[in-house]
């Protein structure tokens, strides 16, 4: 007995610490709250039809996006603790241990389980109203995506509280995360966290490549799709291409783990640079993966606020082409350092300083779609202007570390954190916050205050400026990532502290944001005309939010900017009056996406303790599921004439 | 539109191809662990055996389950393929060139 209550102690880690006790205290109470709250308003039904078992894709984006602010949150939570840590020298606010998991969580939930989800989010809400369909082309796996991402979320927050987390960083290297060094769950945990969720991410993929290619409205040329659905277009094959590299890496590296084979462990013959190498090929077009739609996002946002169309539309789409090809051909950069010879680092190091190119032509593009145009300064516009300056700061910095002499000065030291917060934050947060302020009203029928609006984005701007600008000069003083404490005397501490400054700053701005959310559910200004904005592209034609069905008779394009077409020669998004309405076909709901899920979780947890019982009976819980759906043949319906005509009086488009 | 939207894919029969297609993977699989594990075959031997195996996967999963032969839109496939090389060239070649730092340092 005295055995198990050991493990039971050392398993939920209350022998930890005060961090542990609050987050379990944390989590029982919103688990709890979660709970009470949903029996009390009698809710759970409406969250299982409505949430739980959509395939709507407009409430899936709703999912991931609500999913991606909760994570922005945790993994702001630990920049803050680790920016506590490091504002003053010799400080041990958090010990060694804690320090390598918080950076490592930071990381990867930042990358995977935030920005990830924010994009594909946006993808759901906005690609199939942009292109005129209904759904996106496989609706079902749409579902499984999100839960496969939630899955792998759930199991890897869980690791904070239950069994420890990962401390490899969120690049996981070996040799240190090898089972001699770094026993336990913890890398187990982020190497099928990620699995799960790239499976996930692979499906999206997939999904929305065909919707593009397969689902666009009569007349709506690849030459005449938004920006923002070029660049879901370009991401997908880079996610179809890059994931499956993740994949196998992740395997391998977890096959040492769990059954002791050699393949990147040295003293079994194995290569660790191996698993780097295959890491940053998928790692490289990973991070376009995250920024490419952001850049779509500005497309929309500069062109709809400066009320002119795109400046130079082909030269985007064959630039956005051109950084997908090379995205694949850069990787090397990530690791110079290891010495691969003169002959590699020169030719990844003169391919990386061409993405700048590309970059650079919709840099200009931008500026002069706002050139001469009737400039609006929204919120969302203000978060596209400022993307601009930061993320040339960033881009700019990135030259300079694609030179690989210069570049081993620069190697895994606060020059590079600098650079590639500018770049991420710079570009993909700003990206996120500027569309979540765009596609606001379309997605709840309410706009956001545009006061707050201004507030969170000076907040937030000037804090993350104040919070990583002076670290490039940590950079250029010595002070290298990762480091838990530093001593007195190098002159690092009162830097450290400005940063930290700067990144509550940052946390301010997010609450105001939380505010903003909050006080315009409430109080905000109701979204009644569908077009808030004098938009330009076809989500902006139809009710916010957009009925089940999108629309009622798939509109005919005409050329770019589609719905500012319609509005010049007043047309109606239903085309001419007097076309009958016909049953439209829709996909069924199904509650089996969130069961399957649920056995990933289960046997992701069997793969993360070894607890081989559990991986089987979740694997086998997958492949039934899986067998369910394939004899499944009622998995549609049709929303009947009446209830359209219905939806479309009440929207007053009869 | 209405017409191209509903067009259903119904297989019909029993689906032959596809049971066959697991089975091939399956045993292709399973002749790559058992040289790997099994036989005390030269390294490089055992490697060049594997490499021509994953190409039949590959085909495999071309023909039997991604209906490569059955698609109408050629306009499309014909540059995707081009692409897959070109990744698969990238990823593997420069793998192989990358790595071979090895040698060098050693």
């Amino acid at each position: 007995m005295n055995g198990f209550a050991n493990w039971a102690v050392h398993f939920f880690m209350l022998d930890e610490g005060p961090l542990i006790w609050l987050s379990d205290f944390l989590i029982g109470c919103a688990t709890i709250g979660i709970i009470v709250a949903l029996t009390y308003f009698k809710l759970w039904k409406w969250l299982w039809d409505n949430w739980l078992t959509t395939v709507d894709h407009k409430k899936i984006g709703i999912m991931y996006l609500v999913a991606a602010v909760l994570m922005l949150f945790r993994g702001g939570t630990d920049g803050l603790l680790m920016r506590a840590q490091l504002s003053w020298p010799n400080l041990h606010f958090l010990n060694a241990d804690h320090y390598d998991q918080i950076f490592t969580t930071h990381g990867t939930i930042m990358i995977l389980f935030m920005a990830m989800p924010a994009i594909i989010g946006f993808f759901n809400v906005a690609v199939p109203l942009q292109i005129g369909c209904r759904d996106v082309a496989f609706p079902y796996l749409n579902a499984i995506s999100f839960w496969l991402f939630f899955a792998a979320a759930l199991l890897f927050n869980l690791s904070f509280v239950v069994g420890g987390s990962p401390d490899g960083g969120w690049t996981s290297y070996p040799p240190y995360v090898e089972n001699a060094f770094d026993p336990g769950p913890g890398e187990n945990y982020f190497l099928v966290a990620l699995q799960i969720t790239g499976i996930g991410t692979i499906a999206t993929g997939v999904n929305f490549l065909l919707t593009i290619l397969r689902m666009r409205a009569p007349g709506m040329t690849m030459m005449r799709l938004p920006m923002f659905t070029w660049s879901v277009f370009i991401t997908s094959i880079i996610i179809v291409f890059a994931f499956p590299v993740l994949t196998v890496a992740l395997a391998l590296l977890l096959i040492d783990r769990d059954f002791g084979s050699h393949f990147f462990t040295v003293t079994g013959g194995g290569m660790p640079m191996q698993y780097i190498n295959l890491f940053w090929i998928w790692g490289h077009p990973e991070v376009y993966i995250v920024i490419l739609p952001a850049f779509g996002i500005f497309s929309e946002v500069v062109s709809t606020f400066s009320h002119k169309r795109l400046f130079g539309y082909s030269a985007m789409v064959v630039s956005m082409i051109a950084i997908a090809i090379l995205s694949f051909i850069v990787w090397v950069h990530h690791f110079f350092t290891m010495g691969a010879g003169p002959g590699v680092n020169s030719f990844f190091g003169v391919s990386t300083m061409a993405i700048a190119i590309p970059t650079g032509v919709k840099i200009f593009n931008w500026l002069f779609t706002m050139h001469k145009g009737r400039v609006e300064f929204t919120s969302a516009m203000l978060w596209a202007v400022g993307f601009i300056p930061n993320f040339l700061i960033g881009g700019l910095t990135g030259v300079m570390l694609a030179v690989p002499p210069a570049d081993y000065q620069y190697h895994n030291s606060y020059f590079l954190i600098a650079h590639f917060h500018y770049v991420l934050i710079g570009g993909t947060v700003f990206g996120v916050f500027a569309a979540i302020y765009y596609w606001w009203p379309k997605m709840f029928g309410v706009l956001l205050d545009e006061k707050l609006g201004r507030w969170h984005f000076w907040t937030f701007m000037i804090g993350f400026n104040i919070c990583f600008f002076p670290q490039f000069f940590l950079g250029f003083m010595g002070m290298q990532r990762r480091m838990y404490t530093y001593p007195a005397g190098y002159g690092w501490g009162i830097i450290n502290l400005i940063s930290t400054v700067g990144a509550v700053l940052m946390g301010v701005g997010f609450l105001i944001f939380v505010w903003n959310v909050l006080w315009s559910a409430r109080f905000g200004q109701r979204d009644t005309t569908g077009d808030p904005w004098d938009g330009r592209s076809l989500e902006w034609a139809t009710t916010s939010p957009a009925p089940e069905y999108n629309f009622a008779i798939i509109p005919t394009i005409k050329g770019r900017d589609a719905w500012w077409l319609m509005k010049k020669t007043g047309e109606s998004i239903n085309g001419p009056k007097g076309v009958p309405f016909r049953p439209i076909h829709m996909p069924n709901n199904s509650g089996r996406p969130i069961i399957m899920s649920l056995f990933f979780f289960i046997a992701g947890a069997g793969f993360i303790f070894q607890w081989w019982i559990l991986a089987i009976i979740g694997l086998l819980g997958v492949l039934v599921t899986m067998a369910q759906r394939s004899f499944e043949y009622h998995d549609h319906h049709y929303i009947p004439v009446e209830e359209i005509e219905k939806t479309e009086a009440a929207a007053g488009r009869l | 539109m209405e017409t191209k939207e509903h067009k259903f894919h119904q297989e019909t029969g029993f689906p032959w191809k596809h049971v066959i297609g697991l089975l091939l993977s399956l045993v292709l699989t399973a002749i790559a662990f058992w040289l790997a594990l099994a036989t005390h075959q030269p390294p490089a031997v055992v490697i060049t055996i594997i490499v021509v195996l994953g190409f039949g996967q590959l085909l495999v999963q071309l023909y039997m389950f991604m209906h490569f032969t059955e698609s109408d839109d050629r306009a499309w496939q014909v540059p995707t393929i081009y692409f897959a090389l070109f990744i698969a060239f990238t990823v593997v070649g420069g793998s192989i060139w990358i790595m071979s730092f090895r040698s060098i340092v050693s």
